[in-house]
């Protein structure tokens, strides 16, 4: 019970000194006062002194009732002053002198004390959780070392760096702001923001971002955005501005807590009014129909249904960004359980974004590994993906100097002169127009044929084309494992590439050959068949890198970016951002919806229950007002409780990968 | 024109759910909402009235739940 606010602390010693007047009252009066009688002896006329006594014991029940309780009969005063009648203040105070009014002085302060109780308890326990989720977000860094011109170094606050501002960050310390590397190599780790456990080796040259820690040695970097553009507070931003976007099952129990409460209230006064009517008025069973409409009147606070859903909600949301996924908000989170179709992009996705020679195919009277020299050296102007790729396969590279009057033909070729052999490289129709033919003996091979010529004869195939991801098939495998039913590749690449990549990663379904506003309209089907045969319940997903994606981003239910951290554009426009390129984060992800949707329902269920339950034992009188007060906040308390299990997550996911 | 303010000692769920709709209730707000879990509250609002619209959500929530205080 560390860790107590102030006012927590002040509530706190109300309650125990309150709850030691009580009891010593409970003591005299139990104990006590039946001794007086006893020594009255038996037929003399009225006991005087014990009925004095029992009232005098009655009024000093009033000291623990409002040491503990005027601040809830303060609120029901002001809140029936402000109109706002209905709240949980208002209905214990009417309950409790309720209580009072039938004799019941004991039950009276019990309930209040136990109310009270109760209430710290949920206090304590969402502050514990918010703090626990903040924990989670702990990436905000508290202080930047700047560099004067005179190598003095101040530590000042985040706020004040400027852009520009020459800062050291020490081993172990937060990088304050994106920034560029100007001195120093260091490997930061990344995984408060990525959920990437291996550190990130960065080097003079390179850019940093805000929120990373850096490794062992020190590096010296230049700010160059300010504290409050920099990721982590953009970051920061949208995880807060989450919780404000809801989940339908919040604001389906918001509507319902609006209409709960005056029902249970109306129901409450039928149950005082009109059984005595009935009996007759006046009679001695009006007492015992009071308490029991007061016992509803407990029962009727909707504060443990109205808590459990976003607390539920927010602890996912935070689980996700621990693994490195930001969920724009609840309403996301809640529909990334029901995808039923993922649509996504093909390049930089499912795979690398990134070409490299997957084939090679030299024909007689030389080797591959010349074959690739050469066009390496034919390439040498170009600055072309696929030219980098060629490049980049080639070990022993000719000297520059051996390669003359290179020339790059926007058509789909390049041309050289490599010591004395004319070399040429490109696409069939551009060696075919130079007057060589091709034989393609690799015409199967997915990706894209470069053909190589020397002086006029056709010397090989190089087949360059972009590896799915290591781990894409995989995650592929989780993600159908995880409820989508369907998962639609689309990509502008040509058939045989798309048919490859899709067989390779066990998708089914894909559109290639696809122009980008092709993607729109292929989405907008997709969404067409999904809504018809789901009555438009299903879901559909777009993932992609960010790149061109705004669109299809924003007509799909959940627009998913990958690959985004430091991207504005992509963060601005997705609902759900994946800060690096992992796709099996999406799974995880998905598992986090699916827990949240899981414990607010169950945290619905179990409230509506037990107060229904104690509605209808109250009514017929079998509930008292103690069971009443547990209907309220008690299950307050264990929602609460049950929603701090989406925190425990991490514990989960470690062990996993121990 | 947007802006966030902390509120504190913001004790109930349902206040906050009854604040939120109030203030989405005066004139000139656009929207605006109280989160209980982040203890803030967001009004976007015309410019024109902002300050007005501030004045008057701070009435509001004085008036659902009195301890609760907005840190402008």
């Amino acid at each position: 019970m560390k860790n107590l606010s102030d006012k927590q602390k002040k509530e706190l010693g109300r309650i125990i000194i309150s709850l030691g007047l009580f009891i010593i009252l409970l003591i005299i009066e139990k104990a006590v006062l039946p001794y007086f009688e006893v020594s009255e002896g038996p037929g003399s006329a009225p006991p005087t002194p014990a009925l004095v006594a029992g009232i005098i014991i009655n009024i000093l029940y009033l000291v623990p009732y409002f040491i503990v309780g005027h601040d809830v009969l303060r609120k029901c005063l002001q809140g029936i002053k402000n109109k706002q009648i209905f709240d949980e203040s208002f209905l214990m105070t009417i309950a409790t002198l309720g209580a009072f009014g039938c004799g019941e002085f004991e039950e009276a302060v019990a309930v209040m004390l136990f109310y009270q109780v109760g209430e710290f308890f949920q206090s304590y326990a969402v502050g514990k959780s918010r703090g626990a989720i903040s924990e989670l977000m702990d990436i905000a860094p508290d202080f930047a070392n700047r560099e004067a011109e005179d190598g003095s170094i101040e530590v000042i606050d985040p706020d004040e760096i400027g852009i520009g501002d020459i800062l050291i960050v020490k081993p172990g310390e937060k990088i304050p702001t994106d920034a560029l590397v100007v001195e120093g190599r260091s490997f930061i780790n990344t995984s408060a923001l990525t959920g990437e456990s291996v550190p990130r080796e960065v080097k003079e040259g390179e850019t940093v971002i805000s929120g990373c820690i850096n490794g062992e040695t020190l590096l010296k970097v230049q700010a160059v955005k300010e504290y409050d553009d920099s990721t982590v507070m953009q970051i920061l931003e949208l995880v807060e501005n989450a919780a404000s976007r809801k989940s339908e099952t919040e604001s389906f129990i918001t509507r319902f807590a609006k209409y709960y409460t005056p029902a249970v209230v109306i129901a409450a006064l039928g149950l005082a009014f009109i059984p005595p009517i009935v009996i007759g008025p006046f009679s001695q069973e009006f007492g015992k129909w009071l308490l029991r409409a007061c016992t509803f009147l407990v029962i009727s606070c909707p504060c443990a249904l109205v808590i459990s859903v976003p607390l539920a909600f927010f602890g996912g949301i935070g689980a996700a960004s621990k693994e490195g996924v930001l969920v724009k908000g609840s309403n996301f989170l809640e529909q990334m359980a029901k995808i039923d179709t993922l649509v996504t992009d093909k390049t930089g996705t499912l795979t690398e974004g990134k070409f490299s020679v997957s084939y090679m195919e030299a024909a007689d009277g030389i080797d591959t590994d010349e074959l690739i020299r050469l066009a390496a050296a034919a390439e040498t102007g170009s600055t072309h993906p696929i030219a980098a790729a060629i490049i980049a396969a080639c070990d022993k590279p000719y000297p520059p100097s051996k390669v003359k009057d290179t020339h790059v033909d926007a058509g789909g070729g390049v041309k050289a002169v490599v010591g004395k052999d004319e070399i040429i490289v490109g696409k069939k129709a551009y060696l075919e127009d130079a007057g060589i033919t091709v034989e393609d003996t690799l015409e199967d091979a997915a990706g894209t044929h470069c053909y190589v010529g020397r002086n006029g004869k056709y010397v090989g195939t190089v087949v360059v084309s972009d590896k799915p991801k290591e781990n894409a098939k995989e995650a592929i495998a989780d993600i159908l494992k995880a409820g989508v039913k369907r998962i639609v590749m689309l990509t502008g690449d040509a058939e045989n590439v798309a048919a490859a990549v899709a067989s390779d990663l066990g998708i089914k379904d894909y559109k290639a050959g696809l122009l980008p506003q092709d993607k729109v309209s292929a989405v907008e089907e997709l969404l067409k068949v999904l809504k018809a045969s789901t009555r438009g319940k299903g879901k559909l997903a777009f993932i992609g890198d960010g790149i061109n994606d705004a669109p299809v981003l924003s007509i799909s239910d959940v627009g998913i970016a990958m690959g985004s951290l430091g991207s504005d554009a992509a963060i601005e426009a997705a609902d759900v951002v994946i800060m690096d390129d992992d796709l099996s984060r999406i799974p995880k992800v998905m598992q986090i919806a699916k827990k949240t949707i899981g414990i607010s329902k169950a945290n619905i269920t179990f409230a509506l229950f037990v107060k229904f339950a104690c509605l209808i034992l109250g009514a017929i009188g079998i509930a008292n007002m103690w069971m009443a007060v547990f209907a309220d906040v008690g299950v307050a308390v264990i929602c609460i409780l049950n929603s701090m299990r989406m925190l425990m997550r991490k514990d989960e996911q470690s062990k996993m990968h121990d | 024109m947007k802006k966030k303010f902390k509120l504190v000692d913001l004790d109930c769920a349902n206040c906050a759910a009854k604040m939120e709709e109030a203030i989405k209730g005066i004139e000139g707000v656009t929207d605006a909402s109280v989160s209980f879990m982040t203890q803030k509250m967001m009004i976007e609002a015309d410019d024109a009235v902002f300050d007005q619209v501030v004045k008057e959500a701070v009435e509001c929530i004085a008036k659902v739940e009195p301890d609760c205080k907005v840190v402008l």
